[in-house]
């Protein structure tokens, strides 16, 4: 029997606000946790106008580089670390994260947030990856390895007072290097 | 201030492109995903990546999904006509207006496995066209008694199946007079982050199918028809409700698929 074949993506179109987001769905962990970090950014079009209306989905290993496989993203209990958050997108096309830096999953790779990005406009979602800013690792990262100096340069956050600061470009000079994983 | 595009303008870049990738078609394998960069769309004019996404071999994390639970999701929550908030409170005095209908299907993987125990999330319209949202301009009546907010977790056998009623088609300022046909959007996680899927389930025979450049933005007629649910008799609820099926299916590389026994906690 032949493998069914994919359902194809949509755009999120305008009117997940009151749908997708949810009470503590960027918070994955509480901002009083000692390690706690804020992953932050603005996303942007091709007129480098910011973007309010994108949602954007994170998912990492904890501190330790574990695959979190537990439940309870939906309904935060502020102790369970689950790697998912959500954040939409405010009218500045602002999103933040609280979350820990993710570890590596095994030793001497380098960790980094899987991020999806959807928004209206945009007909399917966007994967791509975030790394960590001089991270050791990097150096040696199969997919930083193959991009050139400008394309890797989107793809690693870089430090800021409270954590990380990754910003996104849809198009243009410095749009942000998109993946495919087929 | 320029003249608005009518449908006509639309139809004939639709129809336009449609030609063109059929053409690529013939030569080899038609692309099942929508086309980023279509200009008939105008919002993804400067919202498309212009660069070719780059190959990465998923790694560890990327080859699992999220995990979700009974803890997320009330099994209250799939029943959209009684409308359960965030805090699984019951908001409604009375029953939704418009035609109920009962949507159901499974959630596979590209091997045609099914999706276990995951979250589906959808969102619509209401009877008339309108959604809830703040920024909804549509000057269609709000129903108090309808958010058209869902969530349920997939069964053992992949299955979700949502109680609603059937959202109406609604206008969208693309260009004159463009409607889009009436739809409820769906959200998926898969076995692996790479599955991850947004999309929108259409009903049969809708009249604006041909019209709309959302749905045309696929280019292929065959993978168009994998968003169209078909009615379906036996899901039907004697002297309530009529039924639809919608399979979905997902793809992208996930780890080794190994028996539920093993697999779940």
């Amino acid at each position: 029997m032949s493998n069914p074949l994919p359902t194809p993506g949509h755009t999120i179109g305008p009117f997940f606000g009151y749908a997708l987001p949810y009470e503590g769905d960027a918070d994955l962990v509480p901002s009083a946790r000692p390690d706690a970090i804020r992953l932050h950014g603005t996303i942007y079009d091709g007129a480098g106008r910011p973007i309010p209306d994108a949602l954007l989905e994170i998912w990492q290993t904890d501190a330790e580089g574990n695959v979190p496989q537990a439940e309870g993203s939906l309904h935060r209990d502020g102790w369970t670390f689950t790697g998912f958050g959500r954040a939409a997108c405010d009218l500045n096309g602002h999103y933040s994260f609280t979350t820990v830096l993710p570890g590596p999953t095994e030793e001497g790779t380098a960790p980094f947030f899987a991020l999806t990005v959807f928004a209206r406009g945009l007909l399917d979602k966007l994967q791509t990856r975030i790394y960590l800013p001089e991270h050791p690792a990097n150096a040696g990262d199969p997919l930083l390895v193959s991009l050139s100096e400008d394309e890797r340069a989107t793809l690693v956050a870089t430090a800021d007072a409270t954590g990380l600061r990754f910003d996104i470009h849809l198009q243009g000079d410095r749009e942000t290097t998109f993946l495919n994983y087929g | 201030m320029t003249t608005p595009e009518t449908q006509a303008d639309i139809s004939a870049e639709i129809d336009k492109i449609k030609a063109d990738a059929e053409g690529l078609a013939k030569e080899g394998k038609p692309s099942r995903q929508p086309l980023l960069d279509y200009p008939p769309y105008r919002s993804s004019a400067l919202r498309h990546p212009t660069k070719d996404p780059r190959h990465a071999d998923p790694e560890t994390i990327e080859l699992w999904s999220p995990c979700f639970g009974h803890s997320d999701v009330n099994p209250l929550e799939a029943d959209l006509t009684i409308g359960v908030d965030s805090s699984w409170n019951t908001q409604f005095t009375g029953e939704p207006i418009g035609e109920r209908i009962t949507v159901s299907g499974r959630v596979l993987d590209g091997e045609g496995r099914p999706v276990r125990n995951q979250l589906v999330e959808i969102w619509q319209a209401n009877s008339a066209g309108r959604y809830i949202h703040k920024h909804e301009q549509h000057p269609a009546p709000l129903d108090p008694n309808f958010t058209g907010v869902g969530r349920c977790l997939t069964d053992d056998e992949g299955r979700y199946r949502f109680q609603t009623i059937k959202p109406g088609p609604y206008p969208w300022g693309n260009h004159l007079n463009a409607w889009r046909p009436a739809h409820i959007h769906f959200s998926l996680f898969g076995r692996a982050f790479t599955q991850r899927l947004i999309t929108q389930m259409y009903f049969p025979g809708d009249p604006l199918f041909a019209l709309d450049p959302i749905y045309q933005s696929i280019t292929d007629q065959k993978a168009r028809d994998a968003l169209v649910a078909t009615y379906d008799h036996d899901l039907s609820v004697p002297e309530y409700s009529m039924g639809y099926n919608w399979d979905i299916v997902l793809t992208g590389p996930s780890r080794t698929w190994t028996e539920p026994e093993e697999n779940d906690k």
